[in-house]
């Protein structure tokens, strides 16, 4: 019987198709407990991470509950998270531009398998989202909807933390809902997505 | 837009990536495991007659499967260490240490673990060691919480 006949996954030994198990039976000396079957072995890396000067001023502009972009001089487009440069250009960014609130969904998918300990209920919705006046998208959760109504094209706005709970990290945006706004068509997506 | 030349302001924070892997034992690592748990040694024996602590599960010189596991002592003999002597975090011990080989009484391969020891004047290669089993019962190796040194029959 394979995990098709099977939600609950009958993953013994016993179950698995002829041949495909070839370790014989093993000669234990008698054990009073149970015999362990499944180990956790956590693994896990620790890093000072330092954002560098453009993001430092994009952290810095999510705690005051805006969103910064960085353009390059004579350039058009804005890039959000900025990192110090215009990547088609080759050129330093030398102005900050804030962009958005509202904001666009380019793209998207729905997870059914959350992960870390702020993860949404799921299914939930992870997205590229366009701030209006941006280039380019950030991540984000589109919360406020249910998960099979999301689109491309569709109009958000992000949802804050309170003030007084922001600090200079990305999830001062909690997450983003729905605004009552026709779809963006996909024509004018084009080279944003 | 800031002063590219000050680095006051730039931001620095602390960055945990990290996972909590599951991983299925076997019938051999999990026999070992169940062992450790009950406070002893499982070893297994491989097909030239060796016998092998920590098991595994296939023969190391022919890869056949292995299917005899025996039971081996908690003391046994240190055969090659080195000494620790920056703690970092997760290491067994919180304080300096030997870090060593150690073959089990009645095994014919070492494993490794830490040994609690003082200082490295405190320990030599032929020393004979104890495991000391964790106060709390844990899952796997971690239910060795270090080994010992055996005073009375350390080897000259």
């Amino acid at each position: 019987m394979g995990e098709r006949d099977d939600p609950a996954g009958d993953r013994s030994v016993a179950a698995m198709p002829e041949g495909l198990w070839t370790q014989p039976p093993v000669e234990v000396p008698e054990l009073d407990m149970e015999q362990v079957r499944r180990v956790t072995e956590p693994a896990t890396l620790v890093y000072t991470y330092t954002p560098g000067l453009a993001q430092t001023r994009f952290l810095r502009g999510l705690q005051e509950g805006r969103i910064l972009g960085e353009r390059a001089e004579g350039a058009t487009d804005v890039y959000v998270t900025g990192r110090g440069m215009d990547p088609v250009l080759g050129r330093a960014t030398t102005e900050s531009v804030e962009v958005g609130p509202n904001a666009t969904v380019t793209a998207f998918c729905v997870v059914h398998i959350g992960f870390g300990e702020k993860a949404p209920p799921t299914p939930f919705v992870s997205a590229l989202i366009r701030p209006d006046g941006a280039a380019v998208s950030l991540y984000g959760t589109v919360l406020g909807i249910p998960y099979d109504e999301v689109r491309i094209g569709m109009r958000v706005r992000p949802v804050w933390l309170p003030e007084s709970e922001r600090s200079a990290t990305f999830e001062c945006i909690t997450h983003w809902e729905p605004i009552d706004e026709p779809d963006v068509p996909a024509e004018e997506l084009k080279g944003h997505m | 837009m800031g002063d590219p030349s000050s680095t006051q302001e730039v931001l620095r924070a602390p960055l945990t990536i990290g996972y909590d892997f599951k991983r299925t034992t076997g019938p051999v690592i999990g026999a070992f495991f169940t062992a450790l748990a009950e406070h002893r040694v499982l070893a297994i024996r491989d097909t030239r007659s060796r016998v092998l602590c920590p098991p595994v599960e296939y023969d190391p010189d022919s890869g056949d499967p292995l299917t005899e596991m025996l039971e081996v002592r908690p003391e046994g003999t240190v055969t090659t260490w080195s000494w620790v002597s920056t703690i970092r975090e997760g290491q067994p011990l919180q304080e300096p240490h030997a870090l060593a080989m150690i073959r089990l009484d009645g095994a014919d391969t070492s494993m490794l673990h830490v040994i609690d020891c003082g200082s490295p004047e405190a320990i030599s290669t032929g020393a004979r060691v104890r495991i000391r089993w964790s106060a709390e019962p844990a899952e796997g190796f971690a239910n060795i919480e270090c080994f010992e040194l055996l005073e009375e029959d350390r080897d000259g």
